[in-house]
């Protein structure tokens, strides 16, 4: 009986680097939750969601934005912004610039934020994205001003933005340039509010420090996909700290939730829908929001 | 010590950090009259990390705000050394609310290792808290001069921090990290931090180089070893600065908030390259 009341398994920091590439071959993808083995082309059309135990894996950008995105919606913005090295910035030889080069080559993006214009049900927004795989998805300058300018355009060609983020936090190679994104970001967002603009934020994993004490938690609405670990301070800097075992779930989407910090956990084979939900009742606000002939032909306003 | 100009990052820190440097609570008894200390955040508690009031600043009604190291381990403990917990940062916003509908100027003193990296923290929301405390400064409708006079510490730095002049005094440290946090991120060794304080870029002059902050307080002899002279000194800038900034709220706060806005909307380093072989989503999508 005893057993029963014993505290849980403890909390394991989620290390793996990318739990795909543990993945032999291309042709089956394991869940590094349950063990349930997939085609890798059912595992894609299901999102990357695990069948059996609703494992959610990580999407890259471009993986994130087809979820999203109606089809062929997306125009992407400002792709030439690519990361400068204010402080010359070294470290064992290797200097910041030729470190982005390295990550670009190797995950095929240029900076850890992709921004653009989709339209979600026909309706048009602004898109902000992460990807994982540069360098943690850090926020630095370029993070900084391709989602400031998101929000700016947004306030400007009146919709909503609609920011996804999974970031390690702050770039420490850009010292306290990027601590400032957080102010930066955070002040651009107010230019949407004077146009009464929803912010929908989608928190996913992992997203931490200067990304979760900035833009993506000031948004009207806070989505986290399931099992989505979400915090300032890392679960392995806490251990350290308190020198205690953190409690299973600790900073998991379904703990926020319980705590009053988030709105709703999403799965995400409704994600779209959801957005696509609120962005219908926000149409419907007082003061809002895109003006009809921005609307896509076809969608008349329910 | 060394002379000033030879000071290493890493000496600086140091020094940013030595316990007999003047803290919050020293400047506000000293420069300020009438103080009168506003507790809790009106929800959960009162933070002693974070300590915040009316008074009188050379003839003026101000709204004060800083993070307060401890004078000893007993304080210390008290005051979490200095680390806000998210209770402080509501009391923080609290406190900038009510400044702003009296209009009276916001002083804040930074002085805070950084944010607490507890699980009791972690659970009330402090990204959170932080958060809605710079989105909230970015369109407070008064004045807010923050002062760095010790160590800047991160998130919990920037939680007071966001202002129309940011004020460093020479030998405070400012920085996205701690260098132990920052060492154990880049080579997972915290006894690397002289390095990481170094390549980081963490002292007045190199931040008053790039536009991260707008003024740096001379300290002809170091904070600790000469208090009184410091204070009066980071009066004197507060002052200056103030009247400036007074002066710019003339025909209401528009102006104020708009340069405040350029004044962050211009903070980064990027290049624009004309380079279109990285293969972009925009084809992959369908």
């Amino acid at each position: 009986m005893r057993e029963l009341f014993r505290r849980q398994p403890r909390f394991t920091t989620s290390d793996e680097e990318d739990v795909r590439s543990q993945v032999p071959n291309d042709l089956w993808v394991k869940c590094p939750k349950c063990g349930e083995l997939a085609y890798n082309k059912e595992h894609l059309h299901g999102h990357r969601v695990c069948q059996r135990c609703g494992y959610h894996f990580r999407l890259d950008a471009r993986e994130r934005i087809a979820l999203l995105a109606d089809p062929e919606s997306f125009t992407e913005w400002d792709v030439e912004l690519v990361p400068n090295d204010p402080l010359g910035f070294s470290v064992d030889g290797e200097t910041y610039a030729e470190k982005a080069h390295k990550t670009t080559a190797k995950s095929g993006v240029t900076e850890a934020v992709i921004s653009g214009e989709i339209t979600i049900g026909g309706r048009p927004a602004a898109l902000v994205v992460t990807d994982f795989s540069f360098m943690g998805a850090s926020m630095g300058s370029v993070y900084g001003e391709k989602l400031s300018r998101a929000s700016e355009r947004a306030a400007a060609g009146c919709y909503p933005l609609i920011t996804v983020s999974a970031s390690g936090g702050a770039r420490m190679q850009e010292g306290l340039f990027s601590l400032m994104q957080m102010a930066k970001t955070t002040a651009a967002l107010t230019k949407l509010s004077e146009q009464r603009l929803p912010h929908i934020a989608i928190l996913t994993d992992p997203c931490y420090g200067g990304v979760t004490a900035s833009y993506a938690t000031v948004a009207d609405v806070i989505i986290a996909e399931p099992g989505a670990l979400v915090g300032f301070a890392g679960p392995r800097v806490i251990e350290q700290t308190i020198r205690q075992k953190l409690p299973e779930g600790f900073q998991t989407a379904e703990f926020l939730l319980e705590h009053g910090m988030i709105d709703q956990v999403v799965p995400r084979s409704a994600l779209k829908a959801s957005i696509s939900l609120l962005m219908n009742i926000y149409q419907q606000a007082a003061g809002c929001l895109v003006p009809p002939e921005r609307l896509v032909a076809g969608f008349a306003d329910a | 010590m060394p002379e000033s100009n030879e000071r290493s990052p890493w000496d600086r820190v140091q020094i940013a950090r030595n316990a007999a440097r003047p803290h919050t609570l020293h400047y506000v008894n000293q420069l300020c009259s009438d103080f009168v200390e506003l507790h809790g955040d009106r929800a959960a508690g009162d933070d002693q990390a974070l300590v915040g009031g009316l008074a009188h600043f050379r003839g003026r009604s101000v709204m004060i705000l800083g993070h307060q190291k401890g004078e000893n381990t007993k304080e210390n403990i008290a005051r979490n050394f200095g680390m806000p917990k998210p209770t402080g940062y509501r009391k923080a916003l609290r406190l900038m609310r009510h400044a702003e509908k009296f209009r009276f100027p916001i002083i804040t003193f930074v002085d805070t290792p950084g944010a607490d990296p507890g699980l009791t923290s972690e659970e009330g929301g402090q990204a959170f808290a932080i958060a809605d405390n710079i989105y909230a400064m970015a369109t407070l409708e008064t004045p807010i001069v923050s002062v760095v006079i010790g160590e800047g510490g991160s998130g919990g730095a920037l939680a007071i921090g966001v202002a129309d002049r940011v004020l460093m005094l020479e030998n405070s440290v400012y920085s996205v990290a701690s260098p132990e946090a920052a060492a154990a991120i880049l080579w997972k060794d915290a006894a690397r931090a002289p390095e990481a304080a170094a390549a980081m870029r963490v002292t007045a002059p190199d931040l008053l180089s790039f536009g991260l902050v707008d003024d740096i307080i001379p300290e002809p002899t170091p904070a600790h070893e000469d208090p009184a002279a410091t204070i009066v000194a980071v009066g004197d800038a507060i002052e200056r600065h103030l009247d400036t900034l007074i002066e710019l709220t003339a025909d209401g706060p528009g102006a104020l908030l708009q340069a405040r806005y350029a004044k962050y909307r211009a903070m980064g380093r990027w290049t624009e390259t004309q380079q279109a072989n990285i293969t972009t989503p925009a084809s992959q999508t369908t």
